[in-house]
């Protein structure tokens, strides 16, 4: 089984994990303001990214935190994780 | 008000933790008071309102008079007491850090301890538990949530020879663990 590293925890098996979907959407500035096409792109629209690609994922198993991690779609491979103040690291 | 009736939920299981041999110990630890206490951020401040200091570095537990504190997160422990009644705790570690933008919740009746002790304590949890309990990453002072079997707990190593670790799990799944734990020890029971 493939381990990712919690950035508080550590290395701990997937299983410890659950995944919440793409990384960085930003909450609308005025949500009030938005049609209801917007605030369905907002809340139901994400890339389908093959490669690299920024998502959530939560420690559910252990301390139960939020955090961001670059995985590769195709491999599956964890590419590096970081908290969530951190910034989006650079992809090539 | 009725008398509520208290028995702890492994009592069922006393007798066949009692012949389990030395090196696969298990024994039911008597029930602790705990609080959960959310506060960021942590420093001196919150040291002397509680008189403890509260471990910052992830993975850790720290003695706090015969109780324990142990980091669940970067904002969170959870602080135990053999002496004080839950309500003492909550409203002692509430009062000390709510000045400080934190909170203190009672969760005594949350999670039950196991101590299991014995040279053949890391091959019992090593059947259901998959990170590294070899002491040289978890000696005394290491802690761990994470799954044991298909239960959550937290694991405390009590000392640095990986022969004394303190299991918390939530009560209802108690009984769950305890037979996990017997099964997984039964290999081991007629080594001496
Ligand atoms: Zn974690």
């Amino acid at each position: 089984m493939q381990l990712i590293a919690c950035p508080w925890c550590g290395p701990r098996e997937e299983v410890e994990f659950s995944y919440g979907g793409q990384a960085h959407v930003p909450y609308p500035d005025s949500p009030a303001e938005l049609s209801d096409e917007e605030w369905a792109h907002y809340v139901f629209f994400r890339d389908n990214t093959k490669g690299r690609f920024a998502e959530r994922w939560n420690h559910n198993a252990g301390c139960r935190r939020w955090f961001n991690a670059i995985r590769d779609t195709t491999t599956y491979r964890f590419e590096s994780v970081y908290r969530l103040d951190d910034p989006k690291p650079v992809t090539p | 008000m009725a008398e509520l009736l208290r028995t702890h939920p492994l009592e069922a299981w006393a007798a066949a933790f009692e012949r389990l041999p030395d090196t696969v110990g298990i024994a039911a630890e008597p029930y602790v008071a705990m609080v959960d206490v959310r506060l960021a951020p942590v420093g001196a401040e919150s040291s002397a309102a509680l008189g403890v200091d509260l471990p910052t570095a992830p993975n850790t537990w720290v003695p706090a008079g015969t109780g324990r504190v142990v980091w669940l997160g970067p904002d969170e422990w959870l602080l135990t007491s053999t002496t004080e009644a839950p309500e003492e705790l909550e409203a002692r570690v509430r009062t000390a850090v709510l000045p400080l933008g934190g909170s203190a919740t009672d969760v005594s009746a949350q999670r039950i301890g196991l101590r299991l002790t014995g040279a053949r304590v890391r091959d019992v949890l090593a059947k259901g538990c998959s990170i590294d309990l070899h002491p040289r990453v978890f000696g005394r002072g290491s802690s761990a949530q994470t799954a044991l079997g298909q239960a959550g707990v937290v694991l405390l190593a009590l000392s640095d020879s990986g022969d004394d670790v303190v299991v918390l799990v939530r009560s209802s799944f108690a009984g769950y663990l305890a037979d996990w734990l017997l099964d997984a020890a039964l290999e081991f029971t007629h080594d001496s």
